[in-house]
């Protein structure tokens, strides 16, 4: 008879760049049940408003995560701009979604060599991070900082991006379409890889509604759902939008709606530079207090659906700000889509749902 | 120079980090910034390492889990502390669940600030470590030799 036994996954692991603890219980090669156990990142930052006013509260929405660190700050300063009843100009909110894609393209970069590691394709994965540090060379021109951008301000971006610079990250972009193409070729085509990528973890299109998952974890199981085509921001301005999905349901589907989402990108960045409208990119609220009432904003992550919300009281600092990643909604997923896999594919489903602990955990 | 020196190898945990100088130490061993023509190593076993790297703050949760990385390191052992949250809890330092940097765990030998800290400040970290290794480790003959 088979016995059952349990295997302690992290925090500590060699595949997780991140803390996060998996009680496996297994018998013989077969994984039967995931338990995670959580709380190893966690900072306490949303309780921080009551010690940071709501323009210095940027900085520390930002660093809920380095790697969609610019999306988080754009969560924040949205939510915050709709309480306060500021319109900002057109420019600024074309810059902030072309920087939030440029986000998505190194998450998802990044992504794309972190799974090309956990199958053992060494090549792969340097050629991704490699094409990765041109968008971090974008970043660094443009705003300053490689990870952390501080560019967003409650009311606008704290600088500008000339037109020149604009010009120079189209040119840049063109030039890594090809290579990346050909990267995504092999990610999608090589025999090796799908070996290891089919078939593997599958949740079905029930499930995946039923634990309301999001982002390209859902897309993968067929589900359309992307906040981007409900036009906020400089999306409305998009000629043609349509979410990207794939019905295998299994990790090769994930790995290729996020393949693809990484040059349906580059179309966009390039469509809202040639769009830009020039009304400048507005500054610094000045606004003393907060008023009262709460509003709440939702936008489209690299990893999918993210939800902020605050609340103001009157006062300078804001009451409550409340943020839901789409990790944590994908959780439970995760755990579903575990059951019954063989241990050597643990890994490699963990990667696939893109788990972002540190803004989960907060 | 000692064996060690030539060749370190590397423990990576994220404290509780924003992931920012997660994949800043992951990119700095990457083909661009290449810490590995140092020799040096990425590994996931506290006993194999010589240098801990740590990003990010220690909480409540995690003080243990770090101590526990730390003592299951064979000595001698370098600790660098990477990021501004590693260094002194950085922005998160009033948060509730936040007691402080690494140091508030494990003795921390190079602080490399920086939010996020590039590359650039790792490597030289990493090397700075690599020297302190040295001197360690020529302590520790030296100490032999006197019994
Ligand atoms: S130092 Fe900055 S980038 Fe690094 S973990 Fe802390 S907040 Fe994140």
């Amino acid at each position: 008879m088979a016995t059952r036994s349990i295997i302690p996954f992290g925090p500590q692991h060699p595949v997780l760049p991140e803390p996060i603890h998996l009680d496996l219980v297994v018998e013989d090669e077969k994984v039967l049940e995931a338990i995670p156990q959580i709380g190893f990142v966690h900072r306490g930052l949303e309780k921080l408003t009551q010690k940071r006013d709501y323009n210095q509260f940027v900085y520390i929405a930002e660093r809920t995560c380095g790697i969609c660190s610019h999306g988080h700050a754009y969560g924040y300063v949205s939510a915050t701009e709709k309480l306060l009843g500021i319109e900002v100009p057109r420019r600024a909110q074309y810059l902030r979604d072309i920087l939030e894609e440029l986000s998505r393209i190194h998450s998802h970069l990044l992504w794309l060599g972190l799974l090309a590691d956990a199958f053992g394709f060494e090549a792969l994965f340097n050629h991704c991070w490699r094409l990765r540090e041109t968008i971090l060379d974008i970043f660094q021109r443009t705003c300053g900082g490689r990870i952390i951008l501080s560019v967003l301000v409650v009311g606008g971006l704290a600088h500008d991006i000339d037109d020149a610079d604009l010009k120079g990250i189209c040119d840049k972009l063109d030039g890594i379409k090809r290579d990346y193409l050909e990267i995504m070729d092999t990610m999608l085509n090589d025999t090796s890889v799908k070996s290891r990528l089919c078939g593997v973890g599958v949740i079905s299109f029930e499930d995946a509604m039923e634990l309301s998952m999001v982002g390209p974890f859902a897309k993968g199981s067929g589900i359309e759902h992307d906040m981007r085509s409900t036009g906020y921001g400089a999306y409305a301005d998009l000629e043609h939008f349509e979410p990207i999905i794939s019905n295998e349901c299994d990790c090769y589907a994930r790995c290729k709606v996020r393949a693809q989402e990484v040059v349906q990108s580059i179309d966009i960045i390039k469509e809202l530079i040639a769009k830009i409208p020039h009304d400048g990119v507005g500054g610094k609220s000045k606004a003393k207090v907060v008023p009262e009432g709460q509003s709440h904003v939702l936008i489209e992550q690299p990893r999918g659906e993210a939800f902020y919300y605050v609340r103001g009281n009157g006062t300078k600092y804001l009451d409550r700000f409340r943020l839901r990643t789409p990790t944590s909604q994908n959780l439970g997923g995760l755990v579903k889509a575990l059951q019954g896999v063989d241990l050597a594919d643990v890994p490699m489903i963990i990667l696939t749902i893109d788990p972002c602990i540190s803004c989960t955990e907060r | 120079m000692s064996y060690s020196s030539k060749s370190p190898w590397l423990i990576h945990y994220d404290g509780s980090s924003c992931n920012g100088c997660d994949i800043e130490v992951l990119d700095s061993m990457m083909p661009l910034y290449d810490v590995e023509r140092f020799g040096i190593i990425n590994t996931g076993n506290p006993k194999h390492a010589d240098i801990f790297l740590i990003t990010g703050a220690i909480n409540h949760q995690n003080v243990n889990v770090v101590k526990h990385i730390y003592d299951q390191m064979l000595e001698p052992k370098v600790v660098v502390a990477c990021g501004i949250c590693a260094c002194t809890g950085g922005v998160f330092k009033d948060a509730y669940n936040v007691i402080g940097g690494a140091d508030k765990a494990i003795p921390v030998d190079v602080y490399a600030p920086g939010c996020a800290v590039r590359p650039e400040t790792i490597i030289d970290a990493v090397l700075k470590a690599v020297k302190i290794l040295d001197e360690k480790a020529a302590k520790m003959d030296a100490s032999e030799k006197h019994r």
